[in-house]
């Protein structure tokens, strides 16, 4: 049980740092799109690149971006290929300008101010902060985060009850030593104490057993994340905090049971006279 | 006799010496049990401190009942206890346990615990008691020595036989020289040789003060002992 906890707690935990590595990734940049121009193949060219030499222009006046730099027409191939193929169809057709830009950081900028300007100076031009599409993607992860962490507590109260049953079931076996000890004259709180001190151990050896199979568990699915493709779930190493959390639930199933322990000898004891 | 801590410097380890006339008394107990008939009725005793009875009648008298609740397993349906001159109804549950360190209780069916061995189980009354490691070490071995157990104190009770578990559950009985001594069937699984020892350990022990009760079938022992009996039949206690 404590591996299946383990595994629920370190998914929510790789969950929860890969929306904020998105997060972090998309919130310092912008994306300038420019429209191709109407008009023949040569001229519209001419006409856009007119454009993004003035959106740069603009952009690198405005205070808060630290670059701006226009997209290469091989660099735009480059990211349609995986959807749409053949590079020398790509090549002929006409794509639109995309200016990437990147902000200084804890900077506050106006964009719906940046994108009125964008707007006036290029009418094609049109400014997109991917907030959009994160949100929906975070959105999505959220709930999936929510979700993984519901789990987490089902087998978190399932782990509970187990150890609770389990050390509980070890109490009504040892019912017998139990009452000649009490018989001999030891109080409530040594018997408990005795019971407490072995079922802590039992806890803490089988909580390390689970763990022990943990580990490499996670430490595959961090190995295997770089080759997953699209890169979006590149990084699934399970940060500093989650191996603490995985690391305590050993310590928490011993405690469980240490307690569970006391209280069943003492709910024994507590019917003998 | 040397198996007994003397110094009894731990804590519960020795009590007062018992300062009143008599260690036990039953003034009109009746035990039944649910809601059945009463299997003990209108029993009235009182036993001495230092004296040595036996308990006898026969099966199904309810020997074993009047020694429960006298080593305070059971509660009495009715009626008045006093146990070193404390009434049992009004002592409160957290006081029990230093009543029951006085007591040393032989059972029927031994009750010994399983996962110790034969060294352990006679200590662990010494050990609940808070005796020192030291005491355990020097005098467990020697009592076990004395019941002829010296080669088995690291054995389990599962490879002794009922004999020998009989006399581990006898040295975990008076180990810690206890003022009452409650033994249900003590010789029952011994040959007449080593019947007679351990009643000469439990002499002994009286000699030493000890009130000693024994419930015994054994005609022939209670004929050779010469001690006073208490006879239950039907219920009711004859004698004492």
């Amino acid at each position: 049980m404590v591996f299946l906890s383990a595994i629920a707690l370190s998914g929510a935990f790789i969950l929860s740092g890969l929306i904020e590595r998105w997060d972090r990734d998309v919130s310092g940049t912008l994306t300038v799109e420019i429209a191709v121009a109407p008009g023949e193949a040569g001229e519209a060219a001419e006409k856009t690149r007119s454009d993004v030499a003035v959106v740069l222009r603009l952009l690198e006046a405005t205070p808060g971006v630290a670059k701006a730099h226009a997209l290469s027409q091989e660099q735009l191939v480059g990211l349609l290929a995986p959807w749409l193929g053949s590079t020398e169809l790509l090549n002929e057709l006409p794509l639109p300008a995309l200016i990437d830009v990147t902000l200084k950081p804890d900077t506050a900028i106006d964009l719906a101010d940046l994108g009125n300007r964008l707007t006036a100076a290029v009418p094609r031009a049109s400014l997109d902060d991917h907030r959009m599409w994160l949100a929906r993607l975070i959105g999505l992860s959220r709930g999936i985060e929510g979700l993984a962490i519901g789990i987490v507590l089902i087998i978190g109260i399932v782990t509970a009850s187990t150890v609770h049953y389990a050390t509980r079931s070890g109490m009504a076996v040892h019912r017998d030593v139990i009452e000649v000890m009490h018989m001999i004259g030891a109080t409530d709180a040594y018997i408990a104490r005795q019971f407490a001190r072995r079922a802590f151990l039992l806890g803490l050896k089988g909580g390390l057993y689970g763990l022990l199979i943990t580990v490499p568990a996670v430490g595959v699915i961090a190995y295997e994340a770089p080759a997953m493709q699209g890169g979006l779930l590149a990084d699934l190493s399970l940060p500093a905090v989650g191996w603490i959390a995985v690391l305590a639930l050993p310590v928490c199933a011993a405690l469980l049971s240490l307690v569970t322990a006391r209280a069943a000898v003492y709910r024994t004891l507590g019917r003998m006279p | 006799m040397q198996f007994f801590p003397a110094g009894r410097g731990g804590r519960g380890l020795r009590r007062q010496p018992a300062d009143k006339t008599h260690v036990v008394q039953f003034q009109g107990v009746g035990v039944r049990y649910e809601h059945g008939p009463e299997i003990l009725q209108d029993i009235d005793f009182a036993l001495p401190a230092g004296s040595f009875h036996f308990l006898t009648g026969p099966s199904g008298a309810g020997k074993s009942s009047l020694l429960r609740i006298m080593y305070l397993a059971q509660r009495p349906s009715r009626g008045r206890i006093l146990l070193f001159g404390r009434d049992i109804a009004s002592t409160r549950r957290y006081e029990l346990p230093a009543l029951r360190r006085r007591i040393g209780v032989v059972f029927q069916d031994f009750r010994l615990l399983n996962h110790l061995s034969t060294l352990d189980n006679v200590a662990l009354p010494l050990r609940v008691a808070g005796a020192s490691e030291t005491d355990v070490q020097k005098f467990v071995p020697d009592l076990l020595a004395w019941v002829g157990l010296a080669d088995h104190l690291k054995s389990r009770p599962a490879v002794l036989s009922g004999g020998q578990q009989q006399r581990v559950a006898i040295a975990r009985a008076v180990i810690g020289r206890p003022d009452l001594l409650l033994a249900d069937e003590p010789t029952g699984n011994v040959d007449d040789e080593i019947a007679m020892r351990l009643m000469y350990l439990f002499e002994e022990l009286n000699k030493l003060g000890t009130t000693v009760v024994v419930a015994t079938h054994n005609e022939s022992l209670v004929a050779r002992m010469s001690r006073p009996q208490l006879r239950l039949e039907g219920g009711r206690l004859w004698g004492g």
